[in-house]
């Protein structure tokens, strides 16, 4: 069995784990390598390629997804090119596929594309999904408070005044609504 | 970037996950929120032959307590917690104050408090909340052992655990409800470590003095460190502007920065100053033992 060079006294046959996952409503389960990138694991693994990668270094919140549990954890924004894919074995995701319902897009999507929140559209899916976590956290927030909630999210198109227009808007529609997805 | 290829485990208790530390002797490295380790193993800076994932251990490991003496942080509870814990916010509002401005929301919404004081980043944020709270780290491994923060930060990225130590909790001496604190984090732009961070205490005493003064500064040094001289010579003064400034500019004097994205050595040093004094005066203003200053003075 592969041992590494320079000696892994210990560490014995490189093996592969099992993760059960919930992606946008769906169970799936793989076995995989361990140090296969959550954001990898998404496009490649899942095929869901509307999570992008952009820094690949933590910065840029192009990966962004929203997850769930499983250890005491409610729904939150996460970069997934920062996980091993192991780590979200049990865990509930969604990606920016699981957002519209019955071909209506979500009031978030609604209102990117009412306010052209968007020019190229990389960021987006990330921006969205990082608006969402946020919103989930202070549902009625001021314009100040959008700008830090999405600092994690870089755009390098729209100067983000019309992003921070269309995230009020959505929680304006989502308040009144009473749903948040 | 894909990292090494290395073994994972997650075991369920902590006595099995030191268990395994023991067992891979140094070849094997803790993941907590994953948001140091992660990215570093990524550049293939940092790669460990063993992952032991701590992920069973939250609903242990994750708890905010507070009794009459102290505050209790379990290691695996994460900065978005602690920006959000309504509890910390009434007794230790430094705590949500710092956690706040720590990267960006996704990542506040993964790094634990606990990786971060033991991954010991000379500019990360807590280790310098730990140091001017006098907060005592507590370490186990079959046993407990508790470190007071001085003595936990030895250098860069060095902390004074050992390999098969897992930091369980941080503990906080209850500050008196009166006392004054201040929290400054300078950063070159949004969501980055600090260029400077600065965590003042100020517990007031009779006649408008201040009975104790804590100081502690981060990201100029190899370590944070504890401004002891400007700490006594505010004990048992009524404070002024001027003494909160001379007190500053002796913290800059133990500052060593090193020249880099984020500046000069020599701004950094001035950047010391400029954020203790804004954080005495603060602080000096919540304990009720100045008045609000006008802004050029802060
Ligand atoms: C984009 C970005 C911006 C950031 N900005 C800031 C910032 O402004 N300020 C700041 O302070 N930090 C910042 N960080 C770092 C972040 O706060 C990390 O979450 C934190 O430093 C590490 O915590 P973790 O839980 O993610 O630890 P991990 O990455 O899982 O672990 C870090 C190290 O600590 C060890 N370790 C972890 N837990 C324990 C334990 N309980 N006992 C013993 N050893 C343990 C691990 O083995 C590893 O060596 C940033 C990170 C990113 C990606
Ligand atoms: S790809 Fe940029 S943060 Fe993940
Ligand atoms: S729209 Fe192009 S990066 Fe944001």
């Amino acid at each position: 069995m592969a041992r590494r060079a320079g000696g892994a006294k210990a560490a014995g046959p490189l093996s592969k784990v099992s993760v059960r996952v919930k992606v946008n409503g769906v169970e799936y389960s793989h076995e995989v390598e361990p140090r296969l990138l959550l954001v990898h694991y998404i496009r490649d693994v899942l095929g869901l390629t509307g999570t992008h990668i952009g820094c690949d270094t933590s910065n840029c919140g192009a990966c962004t997804v929203l997850m769930k549990g499983p250890w005491g954890d409610e729904w939150r924004a996460v970069k997934s090119c920062t996980f091993f894919t192991p780590q979200v074995d049990g865990a509930e995701i969604i990606t920016i596929e699981g957002l519209a319902r019955d071909g209506e897009l979500h009031p978030l999507q609604k209102a990117f594309w009412e306010h052209h929140a968007l020019q190229c559209g990389y960021c987006t899916p990330g921006m969205i999904l990082s608006a969402l976590g946020f919103l989930k956290i202070n549902p009625n927030p001021t314009r100040e408070e959008i700008k830090k909630g999405i600092s994690g999210n870089l755009c390098r198109c729209t100067g983000y005044v019309n992003i921070v227009k269309a995230v009020e808007a959505a929680a304006k529609e989502m308040r009144e609504k009473g749903s948040w997805i | 970037m894909i990292p090494r290829s290395f073994q994972y485990v997650a075991p369920k208790t902590l006595p099995e996950v030191v268990r395994t530390l023991r067992k891979y002797k140094g070849d094997a490295k803790l993941l907590a929120g994953g948001h140091s380790l992660v990215p570093l193993m990524k550049l293939r800076l940092s790669n460990p032959q063993v992952i032991v994932d701590m992920r069973h251990l939250r609903p242990k490991l994750a708890y905010i307590k507070s009794d009459g003496k102290e505050v209790r942080i379990g290691a695996l509870t994460r900065h978005a917690e602690i920006e959000h814990s309504a509890e910390l916010k009434r007794v230790l509002p430094i705590f949500p104050a710092a956690a706040e401005w720590i990267g960006d929301m996704q990542v506040r919404n993964m790094g634990t408090i606990g990786g971060s004081l033991a991954h010991a980043d000379p500019a990360s944020d807590w280790p310098v909340v730990a140091l001017a709270t006098d907060a005592t780290l507590v370490a186990y491994s079959g046993r407990t052992r508790r470190i007071p923060a001085v003595k936990f930060f030895q250098g860069p990225f060095t902390t004074s655990l050992k390999y098969y130590e897992v930091l369980t909790e941080i503990a906080v001496p209850k500050p008196p409800p009166e006392h004054g604190w201040a929290w400054k984090k300078f950063e070159r732009k949004a969501g980055d470590f600090a260029t400077v961070n600065t965590a003042v205490f100020i517990t007031p005493g009779r006649d408008g003095r201040i009975e104790r003064a804590s100081i502690a500064v981060g990201a100029v040094h190899t370590k944070p460190y504890r401004a002891t001289e400007s700490e006594r010579m505010l004990a048992g003064k009524v404070p002024t502007i001027d003494l909160l400034r001379s007190a500053a500019e002796k913290a800059a004097e133990i500052a060593e920065p090193a020249s880099d994205l984020r500046g000069s050595a020599e701004y950094k040093r001035e950047m010391v100053k400029v954020f203790v004094r804004r954080a005495l005066v603060e602080a000096c203003e919540r304990a009720n033992l100045i008045r609000p200053q006008v802004a050029e003075v802060r």
